[in-house]
């Protein structure tokens, strides 16, 4: 890897800004999905319209642009510049060379196509060799079996289990935090992804 | 049910106060960088008492703001605060920070006190199932006060932070209303 | 378990709508004053589509959302024909009040407010874990109160004689369920 290696390029993917004006739509879309949402955070699954997404965006530049402790991505498809997903690293501490991710493909029919490995190799290169993070956290529901496997084929280890602290469907699941350090990532051969 | 007692424990009592009474000794409680490497893994600050006012002001605004200020039973010494924070009132989950500003009073009993009272508040008034906390490596009179609080470790996020050139970990503990309550029983 | 047609019914889906989109349908509905007289125990009067659209956009800025609102769309060809939400402190006892309105007269009585109401129930239990839901109806509402026996609703009691309308006086009815209840009547979710 050299400073000429594209740090936002995969195979099929590219990292980019936020588009204003089309993304609101799709992501809205995306919104009705609690699959989609359940991945992303704690909150209630709860569907956004376009003008909701449209501010949201906006927070989310003012935040990137505030405090320079947030890296938000969309992801979109070299070949038709479609928007497949998001990826961000967030609440980074600086001093201490920390940050969590989060990562997120839109559609289901999206999943499962490996879309997932591709972002994952770009931040992975992004976080430890440009940012020059120590280490990234990742925070999953147990139930979250396809967010797990690809966290740990990038090598991330589960470092805390908070024991029942999420309630989906009258189930109760366990909170899993994994962890990452940069002294045992190994980035994987694209081919092998 | 004895209403008092929600607020008042064996060395402590929980109130409400004025941002203004309080923006000034959080201010200077900021200067023991001792105190403040305990409390926070961002880089200890002196913010001026105006600042301390604003936040604590906005604070106020938020719905589920649940933050206490501790003061002493006997005297009414204004020691620090106990709060709640992430609170997910779908899954019944929420995290707690707490901090005493005055040095003599650590090791005594009053910070465990402080934590024993907001878990009877979490569990009992707010119908919470559980609470989690981020405790650092380092505060080995945090961890043990935590435990005997009933606060099983969960879990560590290695080399969280690095401070005095040496690595540290996140200890995180929780806590279920049922082993708080059982707890309870055979004190 | 996590279930992808989480908002999806038999014959309708909930919706996030833009703040216009909502103005207009709720401008249009409420032109029916016995729609209106159906939905809300407030004297019918007309209100602005700006005026909607100022409360929508108010309440898009506070985040946790005072009430989850969702519009109701009919499956089989998109239209917009009325409009479900959930209000009220939800902490710490669990408690939701529930709302609705089909605004599109021709459906009344044809299983889309129970259908939408089952989905939404569906939302309180099982996304926000809510552990009851209460609604009042009005009782010169019979269709709407056996619209909600169906979905599960059982009789709570009644206010007597709140309402006083067209000169008459009528009772509020309060009608819950519980957690439990739903959960026995739907073990797939």
């Amino acid at each position: 890897m050299s400073i000429q290696t594209q740090l936002f390029e995969s195979t099929r993917l590219r990292l980019g800004p936020i588009d204003h004006e089309k993304d609101p739509e799709v992501e809205s879309r995306w919104t009705h999905d609690p699959v989609f949402l359940h991945g992303l955070g704690l909150n209630p699954a709860r569907p956004l319209s376009p003008a909701q997404m449209k501010k949201k965006y906006e927070a989310i530049e003012k935040e990137i642009e505030e405090s320079h402790s947030t890296f938000h991505f969309a992801v979109r498809a070299k070949e038709d510049d479609r928007l497949v997903g998001l990826v961000r690293i967030e609440w980074i501490e600086w001093s201490h060379g920390a940050g969590g991710l989060k990562l997120g493909i839109g559609e289901a029919k999206d999943r499962r196509q490996g879309y997932g490995s591709e972002v994952m190799q770009l931040m992975l290169r992004f976080a430890f060799e440009e940012l020059n993070l120590y280490r990234l956290s990742a925070v999953v529901g147990e139930d979250n079996i396809a967010g797990l496997a690809l966290l740990k084929k990038f090598g991330f280890v589960e470092e805390v289990r908070r024991r029942k602290a999420l309630m989906r469907d009258g189930q109760c699941f366990d909170l899993i935090h994994l962890g990452l350090l940069r002294n045992e990532w190994q980035p994987v051969e694209e081919s092998q992804l | 049910m004895n209403e008092a007692g929600l607020f008042a424990g064996k060395l402590v009592r929980l109130t409400a106060e004025d941002p203004e009474t309080v923006a000034k000794p959080y201010a200077e409680w900021a200067r023991d960088t001792e105190y403040s490497r305990y409390l926070d893994s961002n880089p200890p600050y002196t913010f001026s008492a105006k600042k301390w006012k604003e936040w604590l002001e906005k604070d106020m605004e938020r719905e589920n703001n649940y933050f206490f200020s501790i003061r002493t039973l006997d005297g009414n010494k204004f020691l620090g605060f106990v709060a709640l924070f992430e609170l997910h009132w779908q899954h019944g989950d929420t995290m707690v920070a707490i901090a005493l500003g005055e040095r003599d009073y650590w090791g005594k009993g009053y910070g465990t006190d402080a934590m024993n009272m907001m878990l009877r508040y979490v569990f009992t008034e707010l119908n919470l199932r559980r609470v989690s906390l981020i405790v650092f490596e380092y505060n080995q009179r945090g961890i043990r006060s935590n435990e005997k609080n009933g606060f099983v470790i969960e879990g560590r996020t290695r080399g969280a932070m690095l401070r005095e050139g040496k690595r540290w970990d996140f200890i995180w503990m929780g806590v279920t209303r049922e082993e708080w309550l059982k707890i309870q029983e055979t004190a | 378990m996590d279930n992808p047609d989480l908002l999806k019914g038999k014959l309708v889906r909930l919706t996030a709508e833009d703040p216009k989109v909502i103005a207009e349908a709720n401008v249009r509905w409420a032109r029916d004053s016995e729609y209106m007289r159906l939905l809300d125990s407030n004297v019918s009067a007309p209100v602005s589509a700006k005026k909607i659209t100022e409360w929508v956009e108010k309440d898009m800025e506070k985040d946790p959302p005072p009430e989850y609102i969702f519009m109701i769309r009919a499956l089989e060809d998109e239209r917009l024909i009325g409009v479900i939400g959930l209000g009220g402190n939800f902490s710490p006892h669990g408690e939701a009040f529930v709302g609705i309105g089909i605004g599109e007269r021709e459906l009344w009585g044809k299983g889309y407010g129970t259908d939408a109401m089952r989905v939404i129930l569906r939302y309180a239990f099982s996304e926000l874990n809510l552990r009851r839901v209460v609604l009042d109806v009005f009782e010169y509402n019979p269709r709407a109160i056996r619209s909600y026996e169906k979905a599960g609703f059982v009789h709570e009691g009644r206010v007597r004689q709140y309402l006083h309308r067209s000169g008459q006086r009528w009772d509020l009815i309060f009608m819950g369920i519980l957690r439990e209840e739903w959960m026995a009547s739907h073990p797939d979710g």
